[in-house]
């Protein structure tokens, strides 16, 4: 392939096979929700013969259902084991459609060993989301790209190893999950250091890419504006120009985010002792549920730490009502926020920055809570 | 400034024998119609027409008339004052050359308006800025050299840094030649604007002067000595072509070894290379060349590594004669690939054998770990045809591993797996390793009974096999301790114990294996957080859900149940 189609024609490509597209995200579904990983490999060769292109089915059915995979989970309609499972089969799909492709005879050549198509794509070391990172790859492929995914959780060294090894013309990086950034960052100046330009992706770098510009890199808001982004070309980064962390984010200089990750598990141990104070119905939680409440606080605390590293309070708010929501897709009252915030709070109060974080995500919380639909009588539990 | 008050008085004249007159500086005053008034002895040696009544704009560089005419006309509109106010531009020395010297031209006005222009000869003060900037640009772009080429260990893209900057900043186009062994001459040029061409051309060095003894190492050949109209055609970049007026060939030297030439260009319009500029392109061919030593050592002892890893590497498990298998491995420390854990799958032969797997610890961590878990797979390989009875397979390598030098053991645990019509039969033999657990349809996660001592430290060993089946959904994972012994938690310092493996493990019920490997890896790395962790394996064994077909193995399997 030559060219990459223009993000026009893909979607007027999309709305002509509209109901092909529709069929296949149905059927696609409803293999993918019960685990059939053949009927779901069948119903994506069925779209394929009906017409679409292998990209609209990776970009346009194997993520739709992704992504209804996730909501599923937030809204406790499946378990953990069947987002898993799910996952898996989605990624058998991804495999089906990939070697379906690798078996036609006039797929994009490759343009001999040129570093100049060869790129990297991995998630950030701790994040397990590989599905975005995989469907990219897949579709760079296509485009023609020669392309190493080194998959979910990719320690920093081995990546600069194999950037090294390889000479990449750029990186693709993903991350999902806010509380990589600090990861991202690590990750990103790593890579320039080694000269390599870094495209990031995913949710964890903001809906608008906010923290991709502000931790200096490329960004691109799917797939398919990831592919256009590379085929573009990135500038190589001059690897003498890399600075520390605080000369990106003078805000660090406070120290208050190395603080606060520093006696992360003190923080947390604190809190969960002073909660069992504050909330008469822990004394009575099993071992389990007492192992999901300090993961759940270890969680408030590291998001904490990444909304003073990007010096954002919307990622700490957006965290906290994210977390109501699906506390209360568990029946769990969502108000049990309040005590954690207040009693993290009581141990922060000499870091102006994260008492003004923790102040308005409580405010955000109240607000929130107000907003949510009454639990339903009718439901059990 | 004394002195000066005193001459001020004598303003017409030659002034010989004031002290502006004697002054080591030339001293030249002009009034403000732009006639002469005084040059002193200084000043005539150096406008020897400059006798008094001439036109200052006769005698002087344009740049001295032109500064003061601005100064005079100034005067003449705005009174003295003019010049008095702060910060005004016209009081500062005027700077140009002069009987082939460089000067600074100091003003002062005097009362009739007639300005003194005081001439300091900055000639070498010059050529020492210049030397300096220069220099400093040099070192500046040595170390600039140095670290590019530093910061990527690849190869090519350290020949691709050196042409680009070699470009930019020392020529109009530069060729970079690594040396070689065989005919084949990799050339790589570059332009001043950046833009990189790479070829492979069949071509003789020997038809560019200098350029063999360059890729031999040999000293380099004087651009004066080469003919830039002789150059063959593959050397020059399309934009300088029937262009080039100068040429230098410089070995860029290795650690000992010679690791390439490069040749730099200039076009016809501008200068040849001057001495100093052949001396410095030698030095940033030194340490581009040292830096190409470092990234080529990189390089190969990566590819070495590489190979002699390749071996103990865990391989990439796959759903075999209708059951899935998933591995996943993650070794101790950052930088290291390999360690102490391992695992494998030997497919059987057809759908009617069993799949013999094998998951281990070698005590000890990192290569020394490694090189013995390498050992034991090719033993485990050889005696695949005694697969059938793990005691035998355990007691042949316990007596080849006590026999060995080595002074470590291991343990292991042993599985053969066989698809059945509805379900999947498992024989397990435990050798001193935690027993393999089993996710049941009720969600129930059971410990295999089989236990057995280690191996590699009594002459005879123990161990007892289990058959166990998978129903559908069912699966069987086999862990190294690395797992259970986990430390952290979000409290900090706790292990990560059965109990959390057998509730994760509970979840998994009716998951892919690989979806399984992937939790419980997952689970456990989170359960690290940032801290440290010994080498972590999982192997999981999985009796699919769905009837199997041959569509989801790779390749093809011959059989379809």
């Amino acid at each position: 392939m030559t060219s990459s189609p223009s993000s026009s024609s893909s979607s007027s490509s999309s709305s002509d096979a509209a109901p092909a597209l529709d069929t296949a995200r149905t059927r696609l579904w409803d293999a993918v929700s019960v685990g059939d990983e053949h009927a779901a490999v069948r119903a994506a060769h069925a779209a394929v013969d009906d017409g679409l292109t292998v990209e609209t089915v990776l970009l346009d059915a194997v993520t739709h259902v992704q992504r209804r995979v996730g909501t599923e989970w937030a809204a406790n309609r499946i378990t953990v084991a069947q987002e898993h499972a799910a996952t898996a089969v989605n990624d058998r799909v991804v495999a089906a459609l990939a070697l379906r492709v690798a078996d036609r005879p006039d797929r994009a050549p490759r343009n001999g060993r040129s570093t100049d198509r060869r790129l990297t794509i991995a998630c950030v070391a701790g994040e397990w989301h590989a599905l975005p990172a995989r469907l990219l790859a897949e579709v760079l492929t296509l485009r023609g790209w020669q392309v190493d995914f080194l998959g979910a959780h990719v320690p920093t060294p081995h990546l600069i190893a194999h950037l090294h090894h390889t000479g990449a013309a750029a990186v693709a990086l993903s991350a999902s999950l806010a509380d990589r950034l600090p990861t991202v960052h690590t990750t990103l100046n790593a890579c320039r250091s080694a000269g390599v330009p870094v495209l990031a992706g995913g949710a964890a770098l903001g809906r608008d890419g906010r923290y991709a510009r502000l931790l200096g890199a490329a960004w691109a808001g799917d797939a398919r504006g990831a592919a256009d982004r590379l085929e573009e070309g990135l500038v190589r980064p001059d690897p003498t120009a890399v600075r520390q962390p605080v000369d990106d984010l003078a805000h660090l200089d406070d120290q208050e985010y190395t603080l606060l990750t520093r006696s992360t598990v003190q923080l947390v141990q604190h809190t969960l002792a002073a909660l069992e104070d504050h909330v008469p119905a822990m004394k009575t939680y099993t071992e389990r549920q007492r192992q999901y409440t300090a993961e759940d606080v270890a969680h408030i605390v590291n998001f904490l730490a990444t909304a003073l590293y990007v010096d954002d309070d919307a990622l700490f708010g957006d965290f906290i009502r994210w977390t109501a929501d699906i506390l209360a897709a568990r029946d769990v009252p969502p108000d049990c926020l309040f005590p954690a915030l207040n009693l993290i709070g009581g141990q922060v109060k000499d870091f102006p920055r994260a008492t003004g974080v923790l102040h308005r995500a409580h405010e955000a919380l109240a607000a929130h809570i107000d907003s949510m639909p009454p639990p339903d009588p009718e439901r059990p539990g | 400034m004394e002195t000066f008050k005193g001459a001020a008085a004598d303003h017409h004249g030659v002034g010989l024998g004031t002290a502006r007159g004697a002054a080591p500086y030339p001293v030249l005053v002009a009034d403000t119609s732009g006639a002469v008034r005084e040059v002193n002895r200084a000043a005539l040696l150096l406008f020897p027409r400059a006798v008094d009544g001439a036109w200052l704009q006769d005698v002087a560089p344009a740049w001295l008339a032109d500064a003061h005419r601005y100064l005079t006309d100034l005067v003449l509109s705005g009174g003295q004052e003019a010049l008095l106010s702060p910060g005004h531009e016209s009081m500062r020395p005027m700077y140009g050359d002069a009987g082939g010297r460089a000067f600074e031209a100091y003003p002062t006005v005097g009362e009739e308006g007639e300005v003194a222009w005081w001439l300091i000869d900055i000639t070498d003060r010059r050529l020492a800025e210049t030397a300096l900037r220069t220099e400093r640009q040099r070192a500046l772009l040595l170390s600039e050299v140095s670290n590019a080429l530093l910061a990527c260990m690849n190869v090519e893209r350290c020949t691709t840094v050196t042409a680009q900057l070699a470009a930019r900043h020392l020529a109009d186009a530069a060729v970079v030649i690594p040396s070689t062994t065989n005919h084949r001459l990799s050339v790589i040029s570059s332009s001043a604007t950046g833009g990189v061409v790479r070829r492979t051309v069949d071509a003789d060095p020997g038809h560019v002067p200098g350029l063999s003894e360059a890729l031999q190492g040999l000293p380099p050949v004087s651009g004066r000595w080469i003919d830039p109209g002789a150059l063959p055609d593959w050397l020059v970049p399309g934009a300088l072509a029937g262009s080039v007026g100068s040429v230098v060939v410089t070995p860029l030297p290795g650690h000992g070894v010679p690791t390439g030439a490069l040749v730099l260009l200039r076009g016809r319009e501008n200068a040849g290379f001057s001495e100093s500029e052949e001396a410095f392109a030698r030095l940033f061919a030194a340490r581009a060349g040292a830096a190409w030593s470092v990234v080529r050592l990189y390089a190969e002892q990566a590819s070495i590594t590489a190979t002699l890893m390749r071996e103990l590497l865990p391989p990439t498990l796959r759903q075999v004669h209708g059951v899935q298998f998933a591995g996943g491995y993650r070794p101790s420390g950052h930088g290291t690939r390999v360690g102490g854990d391992f695992y494998d799958v030997h497919p059987g032969s057809d759908c009617g054998q069993e799949t013999f797997v094998v998951l281990g610890d070698v005590c000890g961590k990192g290569l020394d770990a490694a090189v013995l878990t390498g050992k034991i797979r090719n033993t485990l390989q050889a005696l695949l045809p005694m697969a059938d009875d793990h005691h035998r397979v355990l007691s042949l390598l316990n007596g080849a591993l006590v026999a060995s030098q080595h002074a470590r053991f291991a343990t292991l645990v042993l599985a053969s797996a066989l698809r059945l019509p509805d379900r999947v039969r498992l024989r397990l033999t435990c050798a001193g390793h935690p027993a393999p657990m089993i996710v049941r349809t009720d969600g129930t996660v059971e410990e295999a009974d089989t236990r057995g001592t280690l191996v590699g430290v009594l002459s005879e060993i123990e161990a007892q096999t289990v058959e166990v089946e998978l129903a559908p959904g069912e699966t069987c994972l086999m862990y190294t301790d690395g797992i259970t012994e986990a430390k952290g938690g979000p409290l900090g310092g706790a292990m990560f114990g059965e109990r959390r493996l057998r509730n994760a493990l509970a979840e998994c019920l009716g998951m892919p294996a690989e979806a399984v490997v992937e939790r419980i890896q997952m689970l456990a790395t989170q359960w690290i957080g940032q801290g440290r962790h010994d080498d972590m394996a999982v192997v999981a064994i999985t009796a699919p859900r769905t009837a199997h077909t041959a569509a989801s193995e790779h390749p093809p399997g011959r059989c379809t149940t």
